[in-house]
């Protein structure tokens, strides 16, 4: 219908297309951000604020200042792990929604090794505050991809679900015996020792988490790109008849990836409990398993490039917070950043057509 | 005892009634053929443009219909995302979602804590509400509880027995010889999916002007993704979506009285409730859906292509 109106028309027609040029990739999720920017800028002065205080105090906040940039850094980090893990997810189709919990579980089980052991050395502690936040993200993982892997029960949904149960399970913790009880009644524990705290870069918040987030990317695109496991891991997200025909075990699979993506989530808590807050606490993250999707689907599941996106984003949450403290509205960068996404799946269909000119219709 | 189920019961019907609407939005979508997972985001802005309307107009109608209007208008994105553009359903929705609450969280700044002036109240209907027990369970609130007593049945009878609930499941089921028949898989995708954003939206608005008037940031609290996964839970039949809303009502009003009565439970493990027994009920249904091949609808989360046919 399209094809007939454009051919009589324009003399165009629409066309499929199967190699998509990279240059079409990249401008895709520029030209998404910077249309959202404009509709953000059009709701903005509809709903009575200056768009362009507002983005000045956004920018300005975010990438202004050595500070600012380096606070950028400082949220990339939970981003780039997050993002990392919902990616290598997704790659698999598996909708793990659940980094958000499995952040959670991952601060609370290391945070569970800091405060059981307050005196234990450094080199004692540390490997173990890992390991559990892998674990504990993990498990977390691996809870429903058992009866996704089995049953088929849709994972989207119970990963979701998980993520409100571990919320609160670190509420019960930090409003119920972990109190710590100097705190002036606020909902945190009490202060992890110094052995159980990672090291800043000079006098920034930029920790050593840096490195692992920057590990943990090259980590995934090893994995995708270098081995047998991530060879099935993409068959499996093509075609999950067309694996299991080549004998590949796709339940094994189903687990073992949901494991990761957990353990990835639950070592970016980790990260932030050790390396930020230093104690665990009411609502640790402000979204950041959530926006990882967002993060994960501009970055067209490439690790590379979802690094370049969490800092992006990481900037974004910087601009969230100093307008907060300016006393604008905050919720604008959600806002924003929902609609990046709707513009970036708006525009994937340009990756998969094309527009062409109807030549020598006389021919046929 | 008796008095104590009764207003356990009572108090399932009114916090299964948001619930409700959304699994019927979604129900709606799904049948169609088209995953909608913005059911959350939709139910807030529904719920923070109904606030907002009736709080400058004192006409909770105009609410009502603000929220109607919202809802249907974020659902009119997904549809174009994925029915025009046939983007991924699975991420359209989380977007759809993530954009709502932002949204929400915006237009709701300044409303934090602003008293509804003329919420929707309980009445009783006429001698309905005398039946024993059942007029107590079922007739002693809100218009828009009672609306869903029609909505139900009538819902139901239009998804069975007339061609246009046969030409929306068949759009869901087999687009292509829908197609073939000559209607408009497109057309039919479109309204179903804005239908269901219109349903969300009276949810959202039932919370934010029925059920605790007032609007908090995320007020919602998991009730989009419930009504998804009860959607699976009724094997996509609008009259056990009704008995599942309910089931859902009660495990949250349940908690609630316990804490009331002052069982020493954490409340934080009784507000897990809901959300573990979606996580129970959607393995038991899966599982058991297998069994009885009852399943979605087959085209779901397909984009339809009508030239790829």
């Amino acid at each position: 219908m399209i094809n007939s109106w454009l051919a009589n028309r324009f003399g165009l027609r629409v066309e499929k297309q199967i190699h998509v040029s990279p240059w079409i990739s990249l401008f895709i999720p520029f030209i998404s951000i910077v249309l959202a920017l404009l509709v953000g800028a059009v709701f903005l002065s509809l709903t009575g604020n200056d768009p362009w205080k507002v983005y000045g105090v956004m920018f300005k906040g975010a990438f202004g200042s050595v500070f600012g940039l380096s606070e950028c850094v400082v949220n990339a980090i939970p981003l780039l792990m997050t993002g990392l893990a919902v990616a290598l997810a997704f790659r698999m189709l598996l909708w793990n929604i659940g980094a958000e919990g499995q952040f959670y579980m991952g601060a609370f089980a290391a945070s569970w090794v800091a405060l059981s052991f307050p005196h234990a050395p450094a080199y004692l502690v540390m490997p173990g505050m890992f390991l559990a936040g892998f674990a504990g993200g993990a498990l977390w993982g691996l809870l429903p991809a058992i009866p996704r892997a089995l049953l088929g029960v849709n994972e989207t949904l119970t990963t979701l679900m998980l993520n409100y149960v571990a919320i609160l399970w670190v509420d019960s913790l930090v409003y119920g015996h972990w109190r710590d009880p100097q705190g002036y009644n606020f909902p945190l524990t009490a202060q992890f020792s110094d052995a159980a705290t990672l090291p800043s870069l000079g006098n920034t918040r930029i920790h050593a988490g840096v490195f692992l987030a920057l590990a943990a990317a090259v980590v995934v695109h090893i994995i995708l790109k270098h081995t047998v496991w991530g060879y099935e891991i993409r068959i499996i997200g093509e075609s999950q008849k067309a694996a299991k025909y080549a004998g590949i075990n796709v339940v094994k699979n189903i687990l073992l990836v949901m494991m990761l993506s957990g353990g990835l989530s639950g070592l970016a808590g980790y990260c932030e409990v050790a390396g930020i807050t230093h104690r665990l606490q009411e609502s640790i993250s402000p979204g950041y398993g959530y926006t990882a999707i967002i993060v994960a689907w501009l970055g067209k599941l490439n690790p590379w490039a979802i690094m370049v996106v969490s800092f992006l984003f990481g900037g974004f949450l910087v601009g969230g917070y100093t307008m907060q403290s300016a006393g604008l509205p905050a919720a604008t960068v959600s806002i924003l950043q929902g609609s990046i996404l709707f513009f970036v799946l708006a525009g994937e269909i340009l990756t998969r057509y094309r527009i062409c000119l109807v030549e020598r219709r006389n021919d046929q | 005892m008796e008095s104590v189920a009764v207003s356990v019961l009572a108090a399932a019907v009114t916090a299964g009634t948001p619930i409700l609407y959304a699994t019927l939005g979604e129900l709606f979508a799904e049948r169609a053929g088209v995953l909608n997972l913005g059911v959350e985001g939709m139910m807030l802005v529904g719920a923070v443009s109904g606030l907002i309307v009736t709080v400058h107009s004192s006409n909770h109608w105009l609410g009502l219909l603000a929220a109607m209007v919202a809802g249907g208008l974020m659902a009119l994105i997904h549809a174009v995302l994925t029915v025009s553009l046939r983007a991924n359903q699975v991420v359209s929705g989380l977007a759809l979602t993530i954009f709502g609450t932002g949204l929400s969280a915006y237009l709701g700044k300044n409303m934090i804590g602003i008293p509804v002036p003329s919420p929707f109240e309980s009445f009783e209907l006429g001698f309905l509400s005398h039946i024993p027990l059942i007029g107590k369970i079922l007739f002693q609130h809100d218009v828009l509880v009672y609306l869903t007593y029609l909505l139900v049945p009538f819902y139901w009878y239009y998804l069975y027995q007339t061609p246009s609930g046969l030409n929306l499941r068949a759009a869901g089921e087999n687009p292509g010889a829908t197609d073939a028949a000559g209607l408009n898989v497109n057309r039919i995708r479109y309204s179903a999916v804005c239908l269901g954003g219109v349903l969300a939206g009276i949810g959202g608005a039932y919370l934010s002007l029925a059920y605790a008037p007032s609007w908090l940031e995320n007020m919602t609290a998991g009730r989009g993704w419930i009504a998804v996964a009860l959607v699976i839970f009724a094997t996509w039949d609008p009259l056990r979506a009704m008995l599942g809303a309910y089931l859902f009502g009660g495990i949250e009003a349940l908690g609630f009285r316990l804490q009331a009565v002052g069982i020493t439970v954490s409340p934080f493990y009784l507000k897990m409730l809901p959300y573990l027994f979606t996580i129970l009920v959607l393995i038991l249904v899966t599982s058991s859906n297998r069994r009885l091949r009852v399943g979605a609808p087959a085209a779901l989360g397909l984009p339809f292509e009508r030239e790829e046919r």
